[in-house]
């Protein structure tokens, strides 16, 4: 009922305020998720795990829902940062930092140049050649023992204490400070997103999501702001998958498998892929329901199968675009 | 070596058979209604199973032909309750609802039918081999070869020459004119989408007879037929069968000099046709978008 | 083709009753920390995650029918110093990623105070790392990729099943003797193939034989391509080193092509999950057994047996004694070191030796302290189609080679350090 007035008292305010309100309620959230997960049978990896799969959803979101590009084979950028991250701190150098870099750069051009070889294409031709080019890394990585360690995974790494003068950030064996670590990271990438999408490029994207006939005749090459966006996508995607590989400590194939670009995509629809933070909300949602599901039931597949049909019968503009359409109407 | 490469071309072109066979069903539901799929392997699993279950009733030779049209039945009521509602709406819809049925089938198969795996018994006569030269072409593999050679030919013919063939083949073309002349355009996809499910159907019928039964058999075949419908170019049905037969036979000859890239080769095969010839090998230049 | 049918359709009533099983799992994780609770009392936690599903389910749903015979007679026996024992089980999916990720919900979740897993080598290895790094005793059950006890040993991991090697070691001469030195294998491109080939070409090195491979997926269901390579090489035997599904598969389309008539089979394991479920003419070679039912004269062999086939219509294989062995050795090193800590139940474990009631073999059977590896006998001989009255006697021993023997500690590379 609580939420019910506060929702209610929140519509009574101009949209700035309101929005104001609303990403400071996110924020605040998130900030004392530590503190209220464990009260509701939750645990502070558990919290980081959201945000991490949360920040890629929210990626593949950029180029979905703010450009109306449907790419399936995200999780390839999302793979290339695990395995960037992975290797810099297994094979070159024991340093937090520089491995986020590594992976969000491999994950990036990557991003870049596929970006460049599918901007041409549309609809469910560009879904179906994302899902071949992901395929494709699989396979490498899959195969290429010696390097990504194939089918067993990148093991022997551990995310590395961060030190910031004399401070240092016990990330490695502190869960605690491993979360709020996370946490800065994906408020410096959404802030950066929700920047991008408020500049005359993002608009622009806006544009083109519309109606790519009118963004042609305006001027706009169409071709050309796809494949930004995919690459701008990329680079963020990247993020996530290079702090997963912090999160677990390990690396494998199943990161560039298609069923996790599905997943992807499922949590950017079921939060709302018109909103901001629907995404993130769609991954928590998700990410609990799996983690309850799986332990309880072997057929736990079963149940997000369930879970997608029913997203796309009854509830197709995810559960915070329920929201936004009520404030519209 | 030579005797080696021949071996596997022709092996090749039994595996590619499949895809054939999987690919156009995909490429007929993919170019009247811009649906992908997803659960289109886990039909063909379904088609194994349910043959499986006919079998011990009706024996293997009703069953190839009942199995199919009862999954292909199922794709029908599918289609009218679930797929359709997402036509016309971004492709994103489609392609989660699929993917979420073929979750759902999966489990459902493992659930009723176990994970272990279960054999597909067929008819001795079909199931020795032809000769100790020939040893990899067992009767039974000669048998669904002549079986896809009759269905995709039939199926050709039945595009071309019947009238609902020729619908089909229009509306691939222009959905909106031929609705406007009068054909019931809902029950024209209906049909589309189960013809198609058919296809899969009898590919696990096949596919079950040679390597047994299991929850996730069609996986290994789904995207290697979506690439056959890309190296094929997108709408002609044509090239996707021909992006079957040749994506078998590349991976079966990668599999004789450089085993690891069995799988890998047919994506790169893929890329290699979108930078020289974007539409596909038998695409048309419109037909992209 | 005949055995072919009503196993499968036994297995799927076992693989229901598996299911039901779990979801009663399922339910007392919900429940019974409060019940329990009430009585001033908190359970032991046990977590166990294996490949329920994909092509190693046949063989991981035997471990956790052993893992659940094991818990329910402990608790009919009063439990653990008193405690009730939980069990947990989670579906790793035969996939690394899965398996990481259920192991940190077994500890970060549900607190468990000994994990175990996995069949799947790469993931046993994975998880593994993961329990050191949170400090939990982990003992893996059946993944036998060398490392593990070997390079990568810790103080905090222990295993029951052989390793690669120790398979490998055990039947290689027996396999040049009866067949000859030209081998041709078809393995799995994961940790376990690798090890396992490696320790083959070792011995066959060594003897001056040569060999061809190929790796598959470990998941792979068509071997055509692959078989008929083999056919070129002219090998006097192909080492079937794939596991569960994929080995099933290899086997059947090797008899169709008729292969069984120009080449003998062999390798390191052929389990019982699997030979019950390939055509007669596939039931043949020589292999090694983990662990073997039928041993007359030995000491609670026959109630074992017995019990499994009670409760789950089954033949006892190795899979279910190592479900059943992980179990008593959980409790066993908790009644020694009498903590849950799990420096101090390492050190207990650490050259234990198993009861006969558990060991269920002749001979000392103890966890080696050098490594942490479990010592038992390697059964090695030959698979044939078995003999109507005893549908269940499929394998004559031949060799009964202890595991010391095939693999000594200076081989095992581990050098065990413990934490301060």
């Amino acid at each position: 009922m609580s939420l019910a007035t506060a929702a209610a008292a929140a519509e009574a305010l101009p949209s700035a305020q309101r929005r104001l309100l609303a990403t400071a309620g996110v924020w605040i959230i998130l900030i004392a998720a530590p503190f209220w997960m464990p009260l509701v049978g939750g645990y502070t990896d558990l919290g980081t795990r959201v945000i991490v799969l949360g920040l890629a959803a929210m990626s593949l979101n950029f180029l979905l829902g703010y450009t109306g590009m449907m790419s399936f084979g995200h999780a390839a950028y999302f793979g290339l940062g695990v395995y960037g991250a992975g290797l810099i701190l297994k094979d070159v150098t024991a340093s937090t930092p520089l491995a986020l870099v590594a992976g969000t750069l491999l994950g990036g051009i990557a991003g870049v140049v596929f970006g460049r070889l599918i901007a041409r294409t549309r609809g469910v031709a560009f879904a179906m050649i994302t899902i071949a080019f992901q395929q494709i890394l699989y396979y490498v990585a899959y195969k290429w023992n010696g390097v990504t360690g194939g089918f067993d995974g990148l093991r022997g790494f551990v995310r590395q204490p961060i030190h910031l003068g004399p401070l240092v950030l016990n990330i490695r064996s502190n869960d605690l400070v491993f979360y709020y670590f996370v946490l800065a990271i994906f408020a410096l990438a959404v802030g950066a997103m929700g920047l991008i999408l408020r500049s005359p490029f993002g608009r622009t994207l806006l544009a083109v999501r519309e109606n790519q006939r009118r963004a042609r005749f305006l001027g706009i090459d169409v071709n050309r702001h796809v494949w930004l966006s995919f690459s701008v996508s990329a680079f963020f995607i990247a993020i996530a998958g290079a702090l997963y590989a912090l999160l677990n400590n390990f690396a494998d194939p199943s990161s560039m498998y298609y069923v996790l670009s599905g997943q992807f995509v499922i949590m950017a629809v079921m939060g709302g892929m018109r909103t901001f933070w629907g995404p993130l909300l769609g991954a928590a949602v998700f990410v609990v329901l799996q983690n309850y599901f799986s332990s309880i039931t072997l057929n736990w597949l079963f149940f997000v199968g369930l879970l997608f049909v029913l997203v796309v019968m009854f509830f197709p503009r995810g559960l915070l675009g329920i929201f936004q359409r009520r404030r519209a109407a | 070596m030579l005797q080696l490469i021949l071996f596997n071309v022709f092996n090749g072109l039994i595996i590619g058979a499949f895809y054939v066979l999987l690919a156009l069903g995909l490429s007929m539901i993919l170019n009247l209604s811009n649906v992908i799929n997803f659960a289109h392997g886990n039909f063909l699993a379904l088609g194994g199973y349910l043959a499986y279950v006919l079998i011990p009733y009706v024996g293997f030779w009703p069953s190839l032909l009942i199995a199919p049209l009862l999954t292909a039945a199922i794709g029908f009521i599918i289609e009218r309750t679930m797929v359709r509602r997402v036509y016309g709406r971004d492709p994103v819809y489609s392609l989660l609802l699929t993917f979420g049925l073929a979750f759902m089938i999966e489990d459902a198969c493992r659930y009723i039918w176990g994970v272990n795996g279960l054999p597909l018994t067929t008819p001795s006569s079909i199931s020795q081999p032809l000769s100790s030269t020939f040893f990899f072409i067992t009767a039974y593999r000669l048998f669904m070869v002549a079986i896809v050679i009759v269905v995709v030919a039939g199926l050709f013919a039945f595009l071309r020459y019947s009238r609902m063939g020729m619908r089909i083949r229009a509306g691939v073309l222009d959905l909106d004119t031929v609705s406007a002349l009068g054909v019931n355009v809902k029950l024209l996809r209906s049909l589309n989408f189960a013809v198609g499910i058919f296809l899969a159907g009898l590919a696990g019928v096949l596919a079950g007879g040679q390597i047994g039964l299991n929850p996730n058999m069609g996986d290994s075949l789904l995207l290697p037929s979506f690439i056959a419908i890309i190296v094929g170019g997108f709408g002609s049905l044509t090239g996707t069968l021909a992006g079957g037969l040749l994506i078998g036979v590349t991976s079966a000859i990668t599999a004789v000099f450089y085993p690891s890239a069995q799988q890998a080769v047919v994506y790169a095969l893929m890329i290699l046709v979108l930078l020289v010839r974007p539409q596909g090998l038998l695409g048309e230049e419109g037909l992209v978008i | 083709m005949v055995e072919g049918k009503p196993s499968g359709r036994l297995g799927r009533r076992r693989i229901l009753q598996a299911g039901a099983a779990l979801g009663a799992v399922g339910a007392v994780q919900v429940t019974s920390p409060f019940i329990v609770k009430a009585l001033g009392e908190v359970p032991i936690k046990f977590g166990y995650e294996d490949p329920l599903t994909g092509s190693l389910s046949i063989v991981a749903i035997s471990e956790i029918q052993g893992a659940k015979l094991a818990v329910e007679e402990i608790n009919k026996k009063g439990g653990i110093m008193g405690r009730q024992l939980v069990l947990y089980v989670e579906d790793s999916a035969n996939d690394v990623g899965t398996g990481v990720e259920k192991e940190r919900l077994l500890i970060d979740k549900y607190h468990c105070n000994i994990t175990f897993g996995d069949v799947n080598s790469g993931i046993a290895y994975a998880v593994a790392q993961v329990a050191t790094e949170k400090g939990v005793l982990h003992i893996v059950p059946g993944g036998h990729t060398d490392p593990i006890t070997g390079k990568d040993c810790t103080w905090n991991v222990f295993r029951i099943c052989n390793t690669t090697s120790m398979d490998a070691n055990a039947i290689s001469n027996i396999l040049i003797k009866k067949y000859g030195k030209r081998w041709y294998f078809v393995t799995p491109d994961y940790a376990y193939g690798h090890t396992l080939q490696a320790a083959f070409i070792k011995d066959l090195k060594a003897a001056g034989g040569t060999y061809e491979y190929a790796l598959l997926p470990i998941a792979a269901s068509d071997f055509s391509a692959t078989l008929i390579k083999a056919k070129a090489f002219k090998p006097n035997v192909l080492l079937n080193n794939m596991g569960g599904l994929a080995q099933i598969d290899l086997m059947k389309q090797f008899v169709e092509f008729g292969m069984e008539k120009e080449m003998g089979l062999g390798g390191a394991l052929y389990e019982v999950e699997e030979i019950v479920a390939v055509p007669a003419a596939a039931q043949t070679g020589w292999w090694d057994m983990e662990w073997w039912w039928n041993q007359p004269g030995v000491p609670h062999v026959a109630e074992f047996v017995a019990a499994i086939k009670k409760k789950y219509n089954k033949i006892a294989s190795a899979r279910h004694w190592f479900g059943y062995v992980a179990m008593y050795s959980g409790k066993l090193a908790i009644e020694k070191a009498k903590s849950l800590k799990a420096i101090d139940l390492a050190h207990a474990l650490a050259g234990m030796e198993l009861p006969p009631e558990v060991a269920l073999q002749p001979g000392k059977v103890f966890y080696r302290a050098g490594d942490h590896q479990l010592m038992p006998n390697i059964f090695a001989g030959e698979v044939h189609p078995p003999p109507a009255n005893n549908p269940g006697n499929f394998f004559t021993v031949a060799e009964m080679v202890s595991a010391e023997k095939a693999w000594p500690l200076a081989d095992t590379g581990c050098h065990m350090k413990y934490p301060a």
